[in-house]
């Protein structure tokens, strides 16, 4: 169950250029060939809700600077497992994690640490697009403003840079005070995008990003995880299984709070270990 | 089934007739009270009732001038005092309190200030400020009215900050804002529309309110800004000068009337087009 073998690199992997075209279907995106190092690290893992336990033991270690994807049917713990990562669930006070997650061997569930700092460094973007309620650009200067002190010019540098990151410039740069609200569902979840890797995160965590967008936003979504991996390391919750084989290195299967699989995403989709997890990626239930 | 869709169709037949006159009643009345207040309002109004002040008992005087300076100065004071306090209770039962034990012992009782009759805040504000000062005085009038306005902007407030999504919040907090920015800068604003109509709700609710004005800044024939002495208003002016057997004062009372209404219903009105405005926006 533990992979303890996920994180060697991809045997024979092609060359580390492979463009997004050629994504998709069976020819899951090759590895480049650099080495393969743990941005975070669950070590022994358990979620409650009150006295229900959502999570069980889990462990995994999410690699720097790729695409990791949680899958699971409803329920199985996913999201949760994700909202451990910026201690999200601290909002609510019958909600308790056990165990450590280190990122970068630093223990984020520690009381000690500082919770801000760590939501710098890993940033999050929901399911439902959450444009504030205010300009295109205070939307991006928002979460700048809270870090930074910078000159006008030097935030409408930062501004437009994040919006040219997340595709977003082109279809905004005449309207930057037009409320974030007047944008399509697909635009928002772009502006939800360039908001938080404005603050220069290290980790972008994606709460099903997609599932609330129609299939043309969504691929531009996806062509912008294949984009930012270069930057940041990606992890993202999905109902979708094509998506998680489109868009990922590395695919978690979840069911019931534990962890039943975590490898390479082409080996969990072409020969999983686990008859759970191939029960799954086929259809059987979930 | 042929019966059974007769049967329905029948239910539904006799239960929107009800509905529509029981609308009809409301409506009646309201136009019948707005219709009386227009035709006897308009009648009585005259330039002087803004530029000369309250005449003496049974001089031709004509004026009102000092009672709507006085009620404008009540509105401000309960206006500084019921909005922050008002804002800030509502803010911390949406924003902190949440659905814990305290946050709805907060909100019951802040239901039953809602719905106390407003003779006993104007007994209460006579015991704890007109009382110990020794005389009647405009603070005490504004204090009143503030404690009437408070309940129903921590209510509203409570109740739009609440229908902001969740998920904005967590996404300023994932951002790792803290919690005051949070919402100075992003609940306030998203439900700012709301939080502005229930001020205008409150403030349309206290305008007209004379029961607690009589045990507080009571009334003053005279123009006077000085808060620590009774001060002229129009409710209690309408309440006095419509029993008065002078003519030219009941037709004061009503162009005080009709003044009134019609600035109720302009708050009504805005607060209306605030929140329309903001629907048609998002």
């Amino acid at each position: 169950m533990m992979p303890a073998d996920a994180m060697p690199p991809v045997p024979g992997s092609a060359s580390s250029a492979d463009p997004p075209a050629k994504r998709g279907g069976a020819a899951i995106a090759a590895d480049p060939p650099e080495p393969i190092v743990a941005k975070i690290a669950v070590r022994n893992l358990n979620f409650y809700y009150g006295k229900s336990r959502a999570l069980k033991d889990i462990s995994l270690e999410v690699p720097e600077r790729r695409v990791t994807a949680f899958i699971g049917p409803s329920g199985c713990g996913k999201s949760t497992l994700l909202r451990t990562f910026n201690r999200m669930f601290e909002l609510y006070h019958d909600q308790r994690a056990e165990g450590e997650v280190l990122l970068d061997g630093e223990n984020i569930l520690h009381s000690k640490t500082n919770v801000a700092r760590i939501r710098s460094k890993i940033g999050m973007v929901f399911q439902k697009p959450t444009p504030f309620p205010m300009s295109i650009y205070d939307n991006i200067a928002f979460g700048i403003r809270l870090y930074e002190k910078l000159s006008r010019t030097e935030l409408d540098a930062r501004v437009e840079g994040c919006l040219r990151q997340a595709a977003l410039w082109d279809e905004v740069k005449d309207k930057l005070t037009a409320l974030g609200t007047s944008l399509s569902g697909g635009q928002q979840q772009r502006l939800c995008i360039a908001r938080t890797i404005a603050v220069r995160p290290e980790v972008l965590l994606l709460d099903e990003p997609c599932s609330a967008l129609d299939p043309i936003s969504t691929a531009k979504i996806e062509e912008l995880i294949y984009q930012l991996k270069s930057e940041y390391t990606v992890v993202i919750v999905t109902h979708n299984m094509q998506q998680a084989a489109r868009a990922s290195d590395y695919t978690a299967f979840m069911y019931l709070g534990e962890l039943i699989e975590f490898d390479q995403t082409r080996r969990i989709f072409t020969a999983p270990r686990e008859s759970r997890t191939e029960d799954y990626i086929t259809g059987r239930f979930g | 089934m042929i019966s059974l869709y007769a049967r329905r169709r029948a239910v539904n037949l006799v239960a929107s007739t009800l509905m529509f006159v029981a609308t009809a009643i409301g409506l009646f009345f309201l136009a019948w009270i707005l219709w009386t207040t227009l035709k006897l309002g308009l009648h009585a109004m005259h330039w002087d009732l803004f530029v000369k002040d309250t005449p003496a008992p049974g001089t031709d005087g004509y004026g009102l001038r000092n009672a709507f300076v006085g009620s404008l100065i009540l509105m401000v004071i309960a206006l500084a005092i019921g909005v922050p306090v008002g804002l800030m209770a509502g803010t911390w039962l949406a924003e902190y309190g949440g659905r814990s034990r305290r946050a709805n012992v907060v909100r019951f009782v802040n239901d039953i200030m809602l719905s106390a009759p407003s003779i006993e805040i104007g007994l209460f504000t006579y015991a704890i400020l007109v009382a110990p000062m020794g005389h009647f005085s405009g603070l005490s009038g504004g204090v009143a009215l503030a404690i009437l306005m408070i309940p129903i902007i921590v209510r509203t407030t409570d109740e739009m900050l609440r229908l902001v999504a969740g998920e904005m919040r967590e996404a300023a907090i994932a951002l790792g804002a803290p919690m005051w920015q949070v919402v100075t800068q992003v609940t306030w604003k998203a439900a700012r529309a709301g939080i502005l109509t229930g001020i205008l709700i409150a403030l349309a609710r206290i305008s007209g309110e004379t029961a607690p004005l009589l045990f507080t800044a009571l009334n003053n024939q005279f123009y006077s800004t000085d808060l620590r002495h009774p001060i002229a208003n129009l409710p209690v002016v309408i309440f006095q000068f419509a029993m008065s057997p002078y003519d030219n004062w009941q037709q004061m009372a009503w162009a005080a009337a009709f003044i009134a209404i019609t600035f109720i219903l302009v708050l009504n009105v805005c607060s209306r087009l605030i929140l329309k405005g903001t629907v048609k926006r998002s």
